[in-house]
Parts: structure tokens; C-alpha cells; sequence
């Protein structure tokens, strides 16, 4: 940790936080302080200088980044109005969005190597903004897991402790921003994947409503739960990232023809009088003491910036859990079958026949938590069982969409804590998988019911970890979600950094 | 039901996965405790409630997602074989079926 001592004594991680906003890079940019080429090229050179301690990157493309620098420094910037909106931003993506001639491994020995032939949608959009790729992120295998421990390649360790997770599934992600390699990267969250690593790892987290971003290019897991999802130093660098990447695509029959708002206009609106629910059922046992000490805090936070706390109920929620399980391990059964050694991937050898192909590449390429929610699945829809669990759990799931729209018309969001406890351990959880599915205690409801939720900063554990608070809203109700967190960031700017960090050049 | 090692064998063939023995042997209890810990959903009465087919909001449901029954051009097979473990003549090839 001699570069941990370094960075401190010479004061550096006071440059950290200011250098990593687009705000900052744009204004550097426009000033002629630096180049696209400069900001892009420190990203890369961090992104290898800290992948050993980190795993964060599974590839970083430093050919393909510098060679778009070009492109974006040469570009006008034109009359679209997000045109230029990420010009220069270095940016990285989960390992389960396509991204053209860049590996998508999705976290398995399953894919390998695996190049996809087109690029997500969310991509293409990122790449018109102007971002530039610089890499793709580790996550847990196909986004299954909460801790980042679940990836074939290796674990991806917390930038705050790296004897700890960073959260799951998309890690990688996650400790990318929050090290200050990238000040935007890309996650996916379909039980709460952005927002519980954004949690543990000090960020901003944000899952839209479902329908609102492209999946087109996002390998599936859950499909009636899954969202592309934004992390970022800032609620104004996740709200104009989202801008970005939101709205209706074709190749997407699952988005909606909603209009995307300007999410960063009304950012510094008063939020007095916002109605803020609480559901007190959600503070008691199994809640780290810390987390409700700086959740608590954060209630009386908004308290004081005007808003009315009031009181609400999700009766149902305390079975979101077993919902999830059911739901999303079922459509996974069935997204995991195209994965057969057949058209691409990894194939088993010397196989004799087809079956024997399907069933050993299967078993040889995908790792034991994927195999067990893929039987998982394929159990609650199997003939006998599927009116008991998996119909059931459709059922279930209509009654927390009704608890939702109840509270709804109470408040205007919902403040919860985002994860039960600060980050734990490497290997604390592996043991029992129930206890690590029930890190996803506060964030699964969001996905089954469609709403959108984000996950920002509100203090340290007495360990020095990070809190964060959830604040989840009514569908297509993003605008107000940034504005509220806004308000709280602002009034409580989260400025500690982790110990390991990316030093700026300036 | 408590599930036994015979149904996860059951369960690995249809999930078209040949699971070692040892694997067998730890997947079930863990399956079992999963599938004990869902049957709390059994506490709730279901019997007039509809089923959330998907996660579609009602924005969702309202977009018209039909297109023009148009051919319109798709990856072609060179891009399409690029990736194949093994591609041979223009096809995927495969071990034989029986």
C-alpha cells in the first residue's frame, strides 16, 4: 500500500474528486487545459495501474479508446441536444453489454472470448454523446450475485478495504467509479445489481424504470426484471448519462413510448413539501447498526430540507425476496439455454453425441451459482410444480405492485437503506447462498415491480465503509428522484474518498 | 416437498447439465433450503389475484411494437459463423444426434 501512503501524504485525493466530473472534464476541454486524448489515456493507464489490486477490468482497450479519441476531438458538436453531452468521457461497461469487437465474457467461461457482432443500443447512444469506452467490467457470472465473488475470472476487491466486496453484480463497475478510474460506467440491475455496489462502494447507483433504457445488447438474465443502469460520482453525471441512454428503441419491444425528460434541468428545485414515505417495518432486525444511524440521519436530513416524512406500509415486501428467487431464476433457466456450445462460446471436447455436448459444455463452462439458479428455475416451472411456485410468485408480485401504488399515493418517493450492512467480507458469505440472497432485501422490490430506484452515499460505518440510501419513485418518476437526492447531496456532500485511487495528472 | 438427490438428477437432465456427484450432493441440500424458504409465499391468499405476466408498466403495454412484416437485412452468415467453434461449410457443426 505504498501508493495508498503516497496518495495521502502528498494530498491528492482532494484533486481526485474534483477532476472526476464531466463538468470538470468539459470545462478543461473547452478551456484547452487538456485533450480528450489526455483524459482518456490517464483513464486507460489507471485502469492497468490498479487492475491487479482491483480486478475491476476484465479487458481494458486501450487501441480502441485512444483511436476514438480522434474522432470526438475532431467532431462538431452539432444540434441534437445530447450530441457532445459525454464528449471526452471516458466510460466503462459491464461485461454483459455488447459492446462490437470487444470481448462479453458476461463474467463466464461459458462466453470466453466471446465477441459480439453489434453493440447494445446503450452503446451506440453513448458513442454518439461522444463517451469513450476504455474497457469492460468484472461482474458476477451472467449478473447473478451480490458480492462480485461469483465471476469465473477472479473476485473484484472494494477499493475502501480490499479484503472486501465491492458488492454484485456489477462490481467491476462499481469500483471502477468509485476509485476514480472513470467518473460514468455502465451496470446492469435486476435485483438490485447498480444500486447495492453503489451502496457498498460510496457511488451513485441509478435503476430506471423498466422500459426506459434499451436491453437490446444487454444479455439477458431476467427479462421482465432487468435494466442497463448508471453509476457516477454525482447525481448531475448520472442524471445526463441517463438522458443519454434512455428512451424507446425498436430492437427493444419491452421500452416504452414515454418521453425522456431533461433530467438535468430541474436538478436544483426546492424540494420543500416533498412528501418522503418511510417504511419502519424495513429498520428493524438484521439492519447493521451503522446503516441505521446514517439512514436515520438522513431522514432527519430531508426533515430539515423541508420534506414531510410520512409513514407508509409495504405488507408484502417481506416476501420480495422469495418472489425474486422464483421469477428471475425461472426466465434465467430459460435466457441460459441458447448457451450450448453450438454457435459460439466455449464447447466441451470430444464429445459423443449432441446431448452429451449440451450437457457437459454446460456444466463444464458455467460456474456453481449460475448452475444452481438455472435448476432453481427450471424446477418452479417444472410440470407438477409450476402452479405452486412460479404462478404463484406472478401472483405475489401483482400484490407488491399494489403495495407500491398505495404508497405512492402517500409520497412522492420512498427512503430505505440500500443494503442491510456495509461491505463484508471475501468468502464471508459464499458458504450459505440464502444469506448472500438476502443482501438484496431492500432492492428487489424495485425490479419486480417495475419502479425506478438509485442508491446514494449518506455516511461511513465506524469502519470507514460506505452507507447508502435508497430512494425509489413512481414509474417514469426519475426527475424527481435526482431532484430529491440532489437536495440531500448537496446539503451533505459525500466527500471522502477510498484509500485506493486513481491519482490525477492535474 | 423436500427435494431429494433424485430430483436434482431429474432436474440437471432437463436443465441439459451433467452434474458430477459431488455437485449433486451439495446442490441439494442448498436447493432444498431455497425451496423451504420460498413456500412462505404459501401464507398469502392468491386465489383472486392476476398473475404480473412480464414486467411491462402500463406506458409499456400501450406502445405499439409492431412493425412492417418487411424483410430487412440481418447478419449474414459470415458474421453469424464467426464466433462457431466449429463452422464448416457455411454451417454449425455439431457431434451426431443419436
Amino acid at each position: 500500500m505504498k501508493r495508498h501512503a503516497f496518495l495521502l501524504a502528498t494530498g491528492y485525493w482532494l484533486l481526485a474528486t474534483f477532476f472526476m466530473t464531466i463538468e470538470h472534464i468539459h470545462t478543461q476541454l473547452a478551456a484547452g487545459e487538456t485533450t480528450a486524448r489526455e483524459v482518456v489515456g490517464a483513464a486507460v493507464d489507471h485502469a492497468e495501474a490498479l487492475n491487479e489490486t482491483l480486478g475491476a477490468f476484465l479487458q481494458i482497450d486501450r487501441e480502441g479508446a485512444l483511436g476514438r479519441v480522434a474522432e470526438v476531438d475532431g467532431a462538431d458538436v452539432g444540434d441534437d441536444e445530447t450530441a457532445g453531452a459525454l464528449r471526452g468521457v471516458p466510460v466503462a461497461i459491464k461485461d454483459n453489454i455488447c459492446v462490437r469487437g470487444l470481448q462479453t465474457s458476461c463474467g463466464s467461461r461459458i462466453l470466453g472470448a466471446y465477441q459480439p457482432p453489434y453493440n447494445a443500443t446503450v452503446i451506440d447512444r453513448l458513442q454518439q454523446a461522444g463517451a469513450i469506452i476504455i474497457g469492460k467490467t468484472n461482474c458476477d457470472e451472467f449478473a447473478m450475485g451480490s458480492s462480485n465473488e461469483n465471476s469465473a475470472f477472479r473476485p473484484v476487491r472494494n477499493p475502501w478495504d480490499t479484503a472486501r466486496v465491492p458488492g454484485g453484480s456489477s462490481g467491476g463497475s462499481a469500483a471502477a467509479v468509485a476509485a476514480r478510474i472513470v467518473p460514468v460506467a455502465l451496470g446492469s440491475d435486476t435485483g438490485g445489481s447498480v444500486r447495492q455496489p453503489a451502496a457498498l462502494c460510496g457511488i451513485v447507483g441509478v435503476k430506471p424504470t423498466y422500459g426506459r433504457v434499451s436491453r437490446y445488447g444487454l444479455v439477458a438474465f431476467g427479462s421482465s426484471l432487468d435494466q442497463v443502469g448508471v453509476f457516477a460520482t454525482n447525481i448531475r453525471d448520472a442524471a445526463t448519462t441517463l438522458e443519454v441512454i434512455a428512451g424507446r428503441d425498436s430492437r427493444d419491444a419491452t421500452t416504452a413510448d414515454v418521453p425522456v425528460p431533461n433530467y438535468t434541468a430541474e436538478l436544483n428545485g426546492d424540494i420543500k413539501g416533498a412528501r418522503i414515505g418511510v417504511v419502519r417495518e424495513m429498520f428493524g432486525e438484521g439492519l447493521h447498526e451503522d446503516v441505521r444511524t446514517n439512514v436515520e440521519a438522513a431522514i432527519e436530513a430531508y426533515r430539515e430540507l423541508g420534506a414531510e416524512i410520512v409513514d407508509v406500509e409495504l405488507p408484502r415486501a417481506k416476501y420480495a425476496i422469495a418472489v425474486y428467487y422464483i421469477i428471475a431464476t425461472a426466465e434465467a433457466s430459460a435466457n441460459l439455454a441458447r448457451y450450448d456450445g453450438v454457435r459460439y462460446g466455449f464447447r466441451a471436447e470430444e464429445s459423443g453425441t449432441l446431448q452429451e455436448m449440451y450437457r457437459r459444455t454446460r456444466d463444464e463452462g458455467f460456474g456453481a451459482e449460475v448452475k444452481r439458479r438455472i435448476m432453481l428455475g427450471t424446477y418452479v416451472l417444472s410440470s407438477g410444480y409450476y402452479d405452486a411456485y412460479y404462478l404463484k410468485a406472478q401472483q405475489v408480485r401483482t400484490l407488491i405492485r399494489e403495495d407500491f401504488s398505495r404508497a405512492f399515493a402517500k409520497c412522492d418517493a420512498l427512503l430505505t437503506p440500500t443494503a442491510p450492512t456495509p461491505a463484508f467480507l471475501l468468502g464471508e458469505k459464499l458458504d450459505d447462498p440464502l444469506a448472500m440472497y438476502l443482501n438484496d432485501i431492500y432492492t428487489v422490490t424495485a425490479n419486480l415491480a417495475g419502479i425506478p430506484g438509485l442508491s446514494i452515499p449518506c455516511g461511513l460505518s465506524h469502519g470507514h465503509l460506505p452507507i447508502g440510501l435508497q430512494l425509489l419513485g413512481n414509474y417514469w418518476d426519475e426527475s424527481r428522484l435526482f431532484r430529491l437526492a440532489h437536495a440531500y447531496e448537496s446539503a451533505h456532500p459525500f466527500d471522502a474518498l477510498p484509500p485506493i485511487v486513481a491519482k490525477p495528472k492535474r | 416437498m423436500p427435494i431429494t438427490e433424485s430430483d436434482i438428477t431429474k432436474l440437471a437432465a432437463l436443465a441439459q447439465l451433467e452434474i458430477t456427484d459431488e455437485e449433486r450432493r451439495a446442490l441439494t441440500p442448498q436447493l432444498a433450503a431455497i425451496v423451504a424458504y420460498v413456500e412462505q409465499l404459501n401464507e398469502l391468499d392468491t386465489s383472486a389475484v392476476e398473475p404480473a405476466l412480464g414486467g411491462l408498466t402500463d406506458e409499456g403495454e400501450r406502445t405499439e411494437v409492431a412493425r412492417d412484416d418487411a424483410a430487412r437485412p440481418s447478419l449474414g452468415q459470415e458474421l453469424a459463423l464467426d464466433q462457431a467453434p466449429a463452422p464448416a461449410n457455411g454451417h454449425f457443426c455439431v457431434p451426431k444426434v443419436l
